[in-house]
């Protein structure tokens, strides 16, 4: 009777104990850990994004690793909390990790403060601070491909290319509809702005996170009656504001969301209620005939190796999880060019790497992005390194594009990229990098 | 038989009175200083710093201050994340509006807007008990929720909501490594700790017990329920509101008002179920066990999985944590109310007393 006791308690207290001993990276292994959710209110749309981001990286295992140097990550459930993502990187910091991607704007913003200090690139494709694209002062964020000053921009740009001009929008009203959070606040800036020079009204309409209560902010659109919606909202917030714009009558046709608030998950509850809903996309829509998406059902899915359903492969979420994972290996591999071909890199060295990216169409092509893509080339000053976009529309089946590639005004978005970076540069007493710490 | 007194004559009121009577425990409590101060900044990695140390050491603090309020003086309380909020969110204002702010005054003020919110909040302790003064501090949180997120006077105006200090240092020297964080916290967890037993063991801390075992009965013997109830109040929300300064200041660097939601009120009030209710040890032992079980269940269920052959995601991880949360509290509240700290004096009880059974 005590022999099975004394066992058990001395299997667990060595779980125990191994538990806390941080776990040696072994040679020739490059680690990346992957701060996700699949659990909670947004566990709908960071699924499919963990899926796409884990099956990459298995792609890249199969294929050898970078340059033979194995890939190995570790997945942490944050349930979009900054405090718990805060922890899932401070666990996973002692294993010497690559970048760190968060996929939550609030986190971003508690990580780049620690970033710096423990020398890891911080990768936020698609999100995070609109400002970090400053690379002279923001030395360790990589927000890659677009930020959501891009987005906003290039959705307002739509808007006023639907009513004919910008001089057209003089006297409309614009509504926004967000997340309150940082997530969610981070346009209004580059909106106001725009508002200010054009002579439209922006309403702000914020939405108390998790955003599954919607009904008096539905109510206040149908009082307010605004030309266009602009939907910032992530998770179950979206399918909910599209169910109450078909509730309350609003044309859908007149809303535009933003990259993460125009997928498959926002509006397959909703199906044909939601048709003529727009939304921005970063460069990549749904693209279920690209080459990579072809690659990873015929390497990864049809040898049972896939993360998730296969039917998910190929869908909007899911790409963008794939395409933040190849720009952050495209980064270890710049890196290697630099500091050594089949070396693992440190945090320092894919920093350099990331702002030394140059992904040329050719290179994306062979990487099977196709169409999908276009050329990023980041440096220095730069760390967005591209800023195309396109909208598409949901028929009730699918997503379209419906708008050529679109780039975000530069004359207005790089004044306030720099009055923004450097308030923060004031405030942190940081020096802008020059032009010979660009070589580091 | 370990535990024996014998021979351990006091000869002053001064040393009948002390926290420690027993000279083991005295040695024991030097031992775990020694531990704390001088073995761990030594032999501890900067993983253990960062993610079980230094959270352990600010929860252990607000701990001891919801066991005040919910173990000693008896009154549910589910706003602790309001009160971390507000102490957070206080001392950022003093920190960063008066220029040349030093830390410890900005984490003292943060404190003192807390106690005010607190003693506000607590007022309707005076009139409700039990549930409904759960379901009135409940009110604290969701309006703390709301002050934070749309008064934008608190965030300093910012954009986003989301704020951040750096470049902390007391009395020159800097906050910046992991050691000097964790030492930082270690002091003011030690004075919060003194301060709190001391106050426990006085005439306040009787008050507050009597009020806690029948309120009437206390009231009828002298004892003002005002008085009592709203300086527990006060004291709990002043270590509560430092322990939220020093989270968001010294754990977080940067946050938003998201990260006090109701989640941190029900963590604070499990780690006090579990690490037992009326004791400053439990407020320790709780938080040491919600710190550790997150880490420990995710390394050791793969671990386990793994032998039988399944692979575990992270969802099964994340909800098993809520499951053996609720399990515990369940199982803690049935079987041993007084929590852990219960079984610690029993087992000492049985150190005394061995090898006889009692």
């Amino acid at each position: 009777m005590k022999k099975p006791v004394l066992l058990l308690s001395a299997l667990l207290s060595a779980v125990m104990l191994s538990s806390v001993s941080p776990v040696l990276a072994q040679s020739k292994e490059q680690f990346i850990p992957v701060l996700s959710y699949r659990t909670g209110p947004y566990a709908p749309n960071g699924t499919p994004w963990a899926n796409g981001f884990v099956d990459y990286l298995k792609l890249m295992n199969l294929k050898g690793g970078i340059n033979n140097v194995k890939i190995t990550y570790e997945e942490c459930e944050t349930g979009y909390d900054t405090a718990r993502s805060v922890e899932c990187y401070e666990r996973l910091k002692s294993k010497k990790p690559s970048f760190v991607q968060t996929l939550s704007t609030g986190a971003t913003f508690a990580i780049t403060e620690k970033a710096p200090g423990d020398k890891i690139p911080v990768l936020t494709v698609g999100y995070g601070r609109s400002e970090s694209a400053d690379g002279a002062v923001f030395k360790w964020n990589f927000p890659i491909a677009g930020t959501y000053w891009v987005a906003a921009d290039t959705i307002m740009q739509a808007i006023a290319k639907k009513e004919g001009g910008w001089d057209k929008l003089k006297g409309k009203k614009v509504a926004l509809v967000y997340h309150d959070s940082p997530f969610g606040k981070e346009p209004i800036p580059l909106i106001q702005e725009r508002a200010r020079i054009h002579g439209f009204e922006l309403q702000l309409l914020p939405v108390t996170p998790p955003g599954v209560e919607q009904k008096a902010t539905w109510l206040q659109v149908r009082q307010a009656k605004p030309d266009y919606v602009v939907l910032w909202g992530w998770g179950v917030m979206n399918s909910t504001a599209i169910k109450e714009a078909q509730a309350t009558g609003y044309a859908r046709e007149k809303m535009y969301g933003v990259w993460w608030a125009g997928a498959e998950q926002d509006v397959k509850d909703v199906a044909d209620g939601a048709k003529g809903y727009n939304a921005v996309t970063i460069q990549h829509g749904a693209e279920p005939n690209a080459d990579i998406v072809k690659t990873l059902l015929a390497q990864i899915h049809a040898k049972g190796q896939g993360t998730g359903p296969k039917e998910e492969v190929g869908q909007v979420l899911y790409l963008r999880g794939v395409m933040s994972a190849m720009i952050g290996v495209e980064g270890i591999r710049s890196a290697q060019e630099r500091f050594g071909k089949g070396k693992v890199m440190t945090g320092e060295q894919v920093r350099w790497g990331l702002e030394n990216l140059n992904l040329t169409q050719p290179k994306l092509d062979a990487l099977g992005f196709k169409g999908v893509m276009r050329p990023i080339s980041t440096s220095c000053m730069d760390h967005m390194g591209a800023a195309w976009t396109r909208i598409h529309t949901w028929d009730g089946k699918n997503w379209v594009f419906t708008s050529d590639w679109m780039q975000a005004d530069e004359q207005i978005l790089k004044p306030l990229v720099k009055a923004t970076a450097d308030k923060y540069a004031a405030e942190k007493k940081l020096t802008r990098r020059t032009g010979q710490d660009c070589q580091s | 038989m370990f535990y024996r007194e014998n021979g351990q004559l006091k000869t002053s009121y001064q040393a009948d009175q002390q926290i420690f009577p027993i000279a083991q425990d005295r040695w024991f409590i030097l031992a775990m200083l020694l531990l704390a101060f001088v073995v761990a900044p030594l032999l501890a990695t900067d993983y253990w710093f960062s993610a079980i140390l230094i959270p352990f050491v600010i929860m252990a603090m607000a701990a001891i201050g919801v066991n005040i309020l919910v173990g000693y003086c008896g009154q549910i309380s589910l706003g602790s994340g309001a009160f971390m909020a507000v102490g957070a969110y206080g001392a950022y204002n003093f920190f960063a509006r008066v220029p040349d702010m030093p830390l410890i005054p900005a984490l003292i003020l943060g404190g003192l807007c807390a106690t005010v919110f607190g003693v506000l909040f607590g007022l309707p302790s005076l009139r409700v008990r039990g549930l409904y003064l759960a379901v009135a501090t409940l009110a604290a949180q969701f309006f703390a929720d709301w002050m934070f997120l749309r008064i934008k006077w608190f965030t300093l105006d910012t954009p986003s909501g989301s704020v951040s200090v750096s470049n902390l240092q007391v009395f020159g020297l800097p906050i910046e490594s992991d050691v000097s964080k964790y030492l930082f916290c270690l002091t003011l967890l030690c004075l919060v700790a003194l301060l709190a037993k001391n106050l426990v063991r006085g005439a306040i801390g009787r008050e507050w017990m009597a009020i806690r075992d029948m309120d009437v009965a206390a009231a009828v013997i002298g004892i003002r329920p005002m008085y009592a109830k709203l300086s527990a109040f006060a004291v709990s929300s002043f270590i509560i509101g430092v322990a939220g300064a020093l989270w968001a200041f010294i754990y977080m660097g940067s946050w938003e008002p998201s990260a006090f939601s109701v989640n941190e009120s029900f963590r604070l009030l499990f780690m006090v179920i579990i690490g037992g209710l009326g004791s400053i040890m439990g407020g320790f032992l709780g938080a040491a066990f919600i710190i550790l079980l997150p880490i420990f269940l995710n390394q050791a269920l793969p671990f386990i999985a793994g032998m039988v052959g399944i692979e575990i995601s992270t969802t099964v991880v994340s909800h098993t944590e809520l499951m053996i949360f609720g399990g515990l509290i369940v199982w803690f509240l049935i079987v041993e109310p007084h929590g852990l700290a219960k079984l610690w004096s029993i087992g000492k009880q049985k150190m005394r007393v061995w090898p006889f059974p009692y």
